[in-house]
């Protein structure tokens, strides 16, 4: 195998210079900073003093024997097997039924969609005013229908579940996008031989539509797991990690170790297992994804 | 579902349920709307009247005089400008360079900017802003731009797209003797007007709404963001007595979001749905 000299296909030294830019701020911004993160997770690194010493993986075994630590890695568990769920059903359900044309449709979607494109910030905001006790829109529902008021972000056992459900609340829109165009690539012949046949509805759904959809299915909830993996900035806003640590976050956990308890190869350390966990996940999703493209 | 098969009282009892779901959906931002135009006074007893009177502009007025939404409105704007016209200038320089040339070690540097995809900033925000105190970046313009500027999925976009690029075009250039940042800038290039409208929108609302960020390197309130300065304003509501004030702020945060989105409606839904749908 010969390399050409001339064309388009020649290698030259000189195209390298289209990728530079971009490698260099990525080099200097990500891949440093990453290599510098390993590395001070295995330090002590006192910030005053700027101070800083060697201890190996004690960092990462004092992780693993923090109860602290412990409780936010099970709070996040627990925060995406409550909302993954949710997103995936409530989503594919949305988009099994908005998958026409019309305009009342596409009011529909765009309205479904709208809040995806607000800050974490303002919808804390609202939903901080809406969860208000007595004068909240919530709090005010419940006693116009004259139910007792629920502590929805003051009890352990509730507090999870509201952050989680404003979380959906929030971003259903991507996963709903996502399922409908897959809707959209079901090839329509399959349909029109069902349509023939006189199929039920209820049996195209089951046989023809939700087997189609299998792989965007496994696709939307790998996503929304890596998503919700990495919660921080709403509970943060809501609750702050309380009532009693129920709501804390690993990313919280981490930021608060960094920027409150100043112990920088602890945080560090313990992001460091965010990142092996993100790696798997990624890695499992280009890895469907790439499934995907050598089947066509 | 089908257009084959007949709309029945199934798919009308659909739509009316779905259409009362998406009231109750939206009725917490549209209390919020409501209530902004309503003086504090009120609202330290009465929430819930939507439409009727009293009405007033003073929690508007507030924002014009006291508060610094402004300031902040104007750190974000430049901030996530300047973030969309780096990524744009520097994916679509790198995704062509990737995708088209012939470099000694392109495959590997490839590998290694796509393993980047896998990294979330949550990994390494901790020694970036160590690094940025280091080079006396923190509460800048640059320290808050300069991050989203290496994320990798920009470049991972453009390069799929200009593979997709038939190879013809730039050829026939190439015979006229075209330099090739040349037939870069003149043939390719305005070929990926939309994947550079995709990546536009993603990135300006990505940096416009990142919070993480600007929380740990604008410490000063004068150099924060929109979506950090908000955060600012947030404690506990229970006997808050400027209601208004702070449902006025949400208003006047969401309405750039807002405008944007509904002028990018079609190609935002299409940009998610990725490349796949006519």
């Amino acid at each position: 195998m010969s390399t050409p000299t001339v064309g388009l296909r020649a290698s030259r030294p000189a195209y390298a210079l289209f990728v530079l830019p971009f490698v260099t701020l990525y080099a200097l911004l990500l891949l440093w900073p990453l290599a510098k993160g390993i590395y001070t997770s295995f330090h002590d690194h006192d910030l005053l003093s700027n101070d800083s010493f060697w201890v190996g993986l004690g960092n990462y075994q004092e992780l693993w024997g923090d109860e602290v630590f412990h409780q936010v890695v099970w709070n996040t568990i627990r925060f995406v097997l409550v909302s993954t769920p949710i997103f995936v059903i409530l989503s594919l359900m949305l988009a099994l039924a908005l998958n026409r044309q019309g305009k009342l449709a596409t009011f529909l979607r765009a309205t479904f969609f709208c809040a995806s494109v607000f800050s974490v910030t303002l919808i804390t905001l609202v939903w901080k005013l809406a969860l208000m006790p007595e004068r909240g829109l919530i709090a005010q529902f419940f006693a116009a229908l004259g139910l007792p008021e629920l502590p929805l972000l003051t009890s352990d056992n509730l507090a999870l579940l509201t952050v989680a459900l404003v979380t959906v609340w929030w971003i259903i829109g991507l996963p709903m996008i996502m399922f409908l165009s897959a809707l959209q690539q079901i090839p329509s012949d399959i349909y029109e031989a069902a349509a023939l046949d006189n199929t039920p509805r209820w049996r195209v759904l089951t046989h023809i539509t939700l087997p189609s959809l299998k792989r965007a299915i496994v696709l939307v909830a790998l996503i929304e797991v890596i998503r919700q993996f990495q919660v921080f900035p709403q509970i943060m806003l809501m609750t702050n990690g309380g009532p009693n640590n129920t709501t804390r976050s690993v990313v919280q956990f981490i930021y608060e170790q960094a920027f409150m308890q100043l112990s920088l190869g602890y945080a560090t350390a313990a992001s460091q297992v965010l990142l092996a966990i993100m790696l798997i996940g990624v890695s499992t999703q280009l890895w469907l994804e790439r499934d995907r493209g050598d089947r066509k | 579902m089908n257009p084959l098969l007949r709309r029945g009282w199934f798919d009308r009892a659909v739509m009316a349920a779905l259409t009362l779901l998406a009231l109750v959906w939206m009725a917490p931002l549209l209390w919020v709307l409501a209530l902004s135009f309503k003086p504090n006074e009120f609202l330290l007893t009465r929430t819930d009247v939507f439409l009727a009177p009293p009405y007033t502009l003073a929690n508007y007025l507030d924002i014009l005089q006291t508060s610094q939404v402004f300031r902040w409105l104007g750190n974000s704007a430049l901030v996530a400008l300047l973030q969309t016209v780096g990524v744009l200038v520097l994916s679509s320089l790198a995704g062509y360079g990737f995708a088209r040339c012939e470099f000694p070690g392109r495959k590997w540097l490839f590998a290694l900017v796509m393993f980047g995809l896998a990294v979330p900033a949550q990994s390494v925000f901790i020694p970036l802003h160590r690094l940025f105190s280091e080079w006396n970046l923190q509460n800048t313009i640059a320290g808050l731009t300069l991050p989203g500027l290496a994320a990798p999925f920009g470049v991972y976009l453009m390069t799929q797209y200009f593979k997709a690029i038939p190879a013809e075009l730039e050829e026939a250039a190439m015979l006229d003797n075209a330099s090739r940042f040349k037939t870069f800038l003149t043939i390719i290039l305005p070929l990926t007007l939309p994947a550079q409208a995709t990546l536009g929108i993603f990135t300006f609302l990505g940096c416009w709404n990142d919070y993480l960020w600007p929380l740990v390197i604008a410490t000063q309130p004068d150099m924060y963001t929109l979506t950090r300065g908000l955060a600012s304003t947030q404690t506990n509501f229970a006997q808050s007595e400027g209601l208004g004030f702070l449902m006025a702020q949400a208003v006047f945060a969401g309405m750039p979001a807002l405008m944007l989105y509904l002028f990018f409606q079609r190609h935002l839904v299409t940009a998610v749905a990725g490349t796949g749908k006519s």
